[in-house]
């Protein structure tokens, strides 16, 4: 059985930086990931990265404007260490070999992004997530004596000792179909979103919710899980993502009628508001009539006034999406897009070291939730969340390792638990065995994306999320019958997929019972039924665990406060 | 909007390589259709086949827009990322109408479309010493460096390692050992930062090594087969001149006098002296080269090859002996290029994140011909006709 000081489940940007911190500071790392690392969805952030560099900035500055994009619901202490800490992190970054675009000086050069009061976004042309990606992961590869890699592993649940601790985690090899306990001292969940759990979304099909699921099963309360980010710039038909650097270069957003809607909502800041508020104010185009394209449902991103040149140097990436995904060339011609799913803000409560509230237990990056995007995060700001608190999780991790014995415990019974799992998965009867007759796990997915699509999106109200939470409470019985067609051990996909499924439902389910929780409108959780901001009841983080008052398999509400240190909740106008 | 991405599903037949170790079967066709509007992906075609008809069917792949390097597979015998290959354009290069699709080369299959990167494009990736080997002292704040070549190594950056130009490589073919294009492109990704220390170590290590630089035998597929224009055989040249040129790097495998040999020889003769070459890639320009041993030995071991060019009339015996003769005004004009090129200050490279003149962007068969072309060091942008290396 595997021992290590620290295990961490998630090889994209929090999970390689978490990575590389705990190993500087001494301790014995292991690394799994259910993909080779560089594929982890990281890779797919494009824009940048923000941070005060600017001699002429201050993180004081790239502080507030995050807490005013959270729509207070932030936690400000959590900003204020994000923000601070910010330059350092992206210089080291830096002299870890990210090519970072330069100035003429020759300095890191700087573009605007949406929700910033000044440029404060280091980018490398738009492949910024790529770029850190595979930096981190050449400097894993330099560290391959102290960073242990399981890579396609695939984590099936936590290990907790009888003391309720953190202890380790039971994974696949994937490869293989071979079951492990790894025993740690500690667990850094950095395994991403849940964005499949919404068809359709930017996020890639790996991006299921294990981490969130798995933290939750394990008693871990979740947070913020009604803050569901649409990215405003998103392909039609395929979802995908269109960089906010597009609108940061000077794109600007078109109706029908060919007006910069965008003055209606943001007469400053225009196409560069914060995000909830762009693709409200693009949804309400496309609801009141005024979209594009064949069934009204597009608006217009217009590219072409920004200059040729600089297009092609800066937002190459998205010049041959648009070419192969939408046959359209963004240099001469607008391209349809349209408010898309894109990023939980919510996720595993965590501190400001990433600890939760289960001792041995950290998460970091998108599956956490600290809080730092609060209602809604701001562009850029997520691939800087998951480098500070990644770092931070590893060395607080690191530390707490050096000061204790490896945990004894007996993780028999959980692997023979979810190896059991798995064979029942694969045993499921085609035809249901006389009851009703099972569905495939790819009929079951695609109606819970559709389902959270259509009621948990930009505008939601009780009506339509009671629906969603109908639909995911049949979805989850189905679930449980889902058939699979690869019986084998090797690369089975089909299993994991059923097992991913199951992951998706949590993060799905506790999405909706907090959108109806929630009874007014904040970020990204837009209620027509109550459209006001409501600080007086509403300043408060809706925190769910499972079982408790809510009934054993049940989500359970509680509140925890908002952390405000300098800035109090004003009205947001961008 | 293009209005081909207007129109409707089609009908598509897939054939997918299947393989089930597990089975203790050879590998064997499958074949499924699917119903698809035409501008959609082989990627979604596949996962439509695996979703509504054969979850078994064995892909890797996540972010279905060619960024996270995963679904590189041969869409009818080519190396492609199954998620940047669009149904209509497989079907039209599809024998019999059927889309092939089959698991990469010169890797090994786990299962159907899957195959064992790290055995092979991994390992040959740590071959190269894949990180920065950062100047000292390191600045309190970045390091000061040109803007283009931060650009200029982006190209490098932007490789998603997907391992389509691995599946392709010929040379690798035949030299498994041969380091090959995607890690050598990675090389360049640091030889080409001026962050990094260690440029003539590592271009020493990659020119001394027999599977290194100058195993390279020029053939382009990887160029063909890179889904995001990295260029690794561009880069390959890069750090061959980098290695000859600025370090005049001499390496035991004779690579830096071929070349000198080659390009020497074109410029006395205007055509290749093909029998001048291996005294040449030997000795040097020089009478005695004819007697360099293994000189000898390798026009020896030749001379069947010669030979039987001769018999067929590939080459007339006075050829053979003593070279092509081309028209003095040609020859002179051959000889005028290489002054040309020679003469300047500073080597022009290619590199696609640099944008150039408008009409060669415009040109629709991929960026490889819309390349522009930049100053190595310099910041000026150049005359854009001028295009190309160093010979």
């Amino acid at each position: 059985m595997p021992e290590h000081d620290v295990l961490i489940i998630g090889a994209g940007l929090a999970g390689q930086r978490a990575a590389l911190a705990a190993a500087q500071a001494g301790a014995s790392v292991a690394i799994m990931s259910k993909v080779h690392p560089v594929r982890s969805h990281s890779v797919a952030a494009a824009g940048g990265i923000n941070a005060a560099i600017s001699v002429d900035d201050d993180w004081h500055s790239h502080a507030y404007d995050t807490v005013k994009g959270s729509d207070y619901l932030g936690d400000q202490d959590a900003i204020e260490i994000m923000c601070s800490e910010a330059p350092q992190e992206v210089m080291d970054l830096e002299h870890m070999g990210v090519t970072f675009h330069r100035n003429e000086e020759g300095e890191m050069d700087l573009r605007a992004f949406g929700g910033a009061s000044m440029k404060r976004t280091a980018y490398v042309a738009d492949i910024t997530g790529q770029a850190l990606l595979h930096v981190l992961y050449e400097q894993l590869m330099k560290h391959h004596e102290t960073v242990a890699r399981y890579e396609e592993w695939f984590a099936t649940s936590l290990l907790l000792g009888e003391d309720g601790l953190c202890c380790g985690a039971i994974a696949r090899e994937v490869r293989s179909g071979h079951m492990e306990a790894f025993t740690a001292k500690n667990v850094i969940l950095a395994c991403g979103g849940a964005g499949q759990a919404y068809k359709p979304t930017t996020n890639g099909l790996i991006v299921t919710g294990d981490g969130i699921a798995m933290a939750y099963r394990a008693g871990a309360p979740l947070m913020d899980m009604e803050m569901v980010q649409y990215h405003p710039t998103t392909l039609v038909e395929t979802g995908i993502l269109i960089t906010e650097g597009a609108r940061g270069e000077g794109a600007h957003l078109l109706n029908a009628a060919g007006e910069r809607f965008m003055e209606k909502s943001a007469p400053n800041k225009m196409e560069l508001a914060s995000r909830d508020v762009v693709s409200r104010a693009e949804q309400i185009e496309i609801d009141e009539g005024r979209g594009v394209g064949p069934d009204g449902a597009g608006i217009f991103l217009d590219v072409s006034v920004v200059p040729r040149k600089r297009t092609l140097e800066a937002l190459r990436e998205i010049v041959n999406l648009g070419r192969d995904f939408a046959g359209v060339d963004i240099t001469r011609e607008p391209i349809m897009i349209r408010p898309g799913q894109h990023y939980i803000m919510g996720g595993v409560k965590t501190d400001v070291d990433g600890r939760t509230p289960i001792e041995g237990l950290y998460a970091a990056g998108e599956v956490a939730c600290v809080s730092v995007h609060g209602g809604n995060r701001l562009g850029a700001n997520s691939l800087l969340d998951t480098l500070i608190f990644g770092r931070r999780a590893g060395e607080h991790a690191a530390a707490r390792a050096a000061s204790m014995a490896m945990p004894g415990v007996d993780a028999n019974a959980g692997l023979r638990r979810d190896a059991a799992r798995i064979d029942a998965i694969l045993a499921r009867d085609r035809d249901g065995g006389g009851s009703a007759s099972p569905r495939r796990v790819s009929e079951i997915k695609s109606e819970l994306g559709e389902t959270m699509n259509r009621h948990v999106a930009v505008f939601r109200n009780e009506q339509g999320l009671q629906s969603a939470l109908e639909t995911i409470g049949r979805l989850k019985e189905e679930a449980e019958r889902a058939y699979v067609d690869d019986r084998g051990t090797v690369f089975n996909q089909d299993v994991l997929g059923a097992i991913e499924l199951d992951f998706m439902i949590d993060c799905a389910e506790t999405t909706v019972v907090a959108a109806i929780e929630r009874k007014e409108s904040r970020g990204a959780q837009y209620r027509t039924d109550f459209p006001e901001r409501n600080d007086e009841q509403w300043l408060k983080h809706i925190d769910i665990s499972l079982g408790g008052d809510g009934g054993a398999g049940r989500p359970h509400i509680t509140y925890s406060p908002v952390t405000i240190t300098q800035w109090q909740p004003e009205e947001r106008k961008y | 909007m293009a209005e081909v991405y207007d129109r409707p599903p089609e009908k598509f037949k897939l054939r997918l390589r299947r393989y089930d170790p597990e089975s203790g079967d050879a590998p064997y066709w499958d074949e499924h259709t699917v119903e698809l509007e035409p501008h959609r992906s082989v990627l979604e075609a596949v996962l439509q086949a695996k979703d509504r008809y054969d979850g078994s069917i064995g892909i890797r792949c996540s972010c279905r827009q060619a960024i996270c390097g995963s679904c590189g597979v041969r869409v009818n015998g080519e190396p492609a990322l199954a998620c940047h290959t669009h149904l209509d354009a497989a079907k039209a290069g599809a024998r019999e109408g059927v889309i092939e699709v089959e698991p990469m080369g010169n890797m090994s299959v786990i299962k159907d479309l899957i195959v064992d990167m790290d055995a092979v494009h991994w390992k040959k990736i740590q071959r190269v010493t894949p990180w920065l080997i950062a100047k000292q002292p390191v600045p309190e704040r970045e390091y000061i460096v040109s803007k283009e070549s931060m650009v200029d190594v982006t190209q490098t950056m932007a490789c998603i390692q997907c391992g389509a130009c691995v599946s392709d490589c010929l040379a690798m073919e035949v030299d498994p050992g041969f380091i090959g294009p995607a890690a050598l492109a990675k090389a360049y990704r640091f030889v080409g930062d001026p962050r990094d220390d260690q440029q003539f170590e590592r271009l020493n290590d990659l020119a001394q090594d027999p599977q290194g630089i100058f195993d390279c035998t020029h053939c382009f597929k990887c160029v063909e087969a890179c889904p995001k224009d990295v260029n690794p055989m561009g880069q390959i040249m890069r750090l061959r001149r980098i290695a000859t040129s600025d370090h005049h790097i001499v390496d035991q495998n004779n690579g830096e006098r071929h070349e000198a040999a080659l390009t020497g020889l074109v410029r006395d003769y205007g055509l290749l002296h093909e029998a001048e070459l291996i005294p040449r890639s030997y000795g040097g320009n020089s009478w005695f080269a004819k007697f360099h041993p293994a000189a000898g030995k390798e026009l020896l071991s030749s001379l069947p090859t010669a030979l039987k060019g001769v018999l067929r009339g590939k080459i007339g015996l006075k050829t053979a002996v003593f070279g092509h003769k081309i028209p003095s005004r040609d020859l002179k004009a051959v000889q005028s290029i290489y002054d040309k090129i020679e003469s300047r200050p500073e080597r022009y490279e290619l590199n696609l994140y640099i944008a150039g003149e408008d009409e060669q962007l415009e040109k629709p068969s991929g960026d490889a011909v819309a390349a522009a072309v930049t100053h190595e060091s310099g910041g000026k942008e150049p005359d854009t006709t001028e295009q190309g290396g160093r010979a």
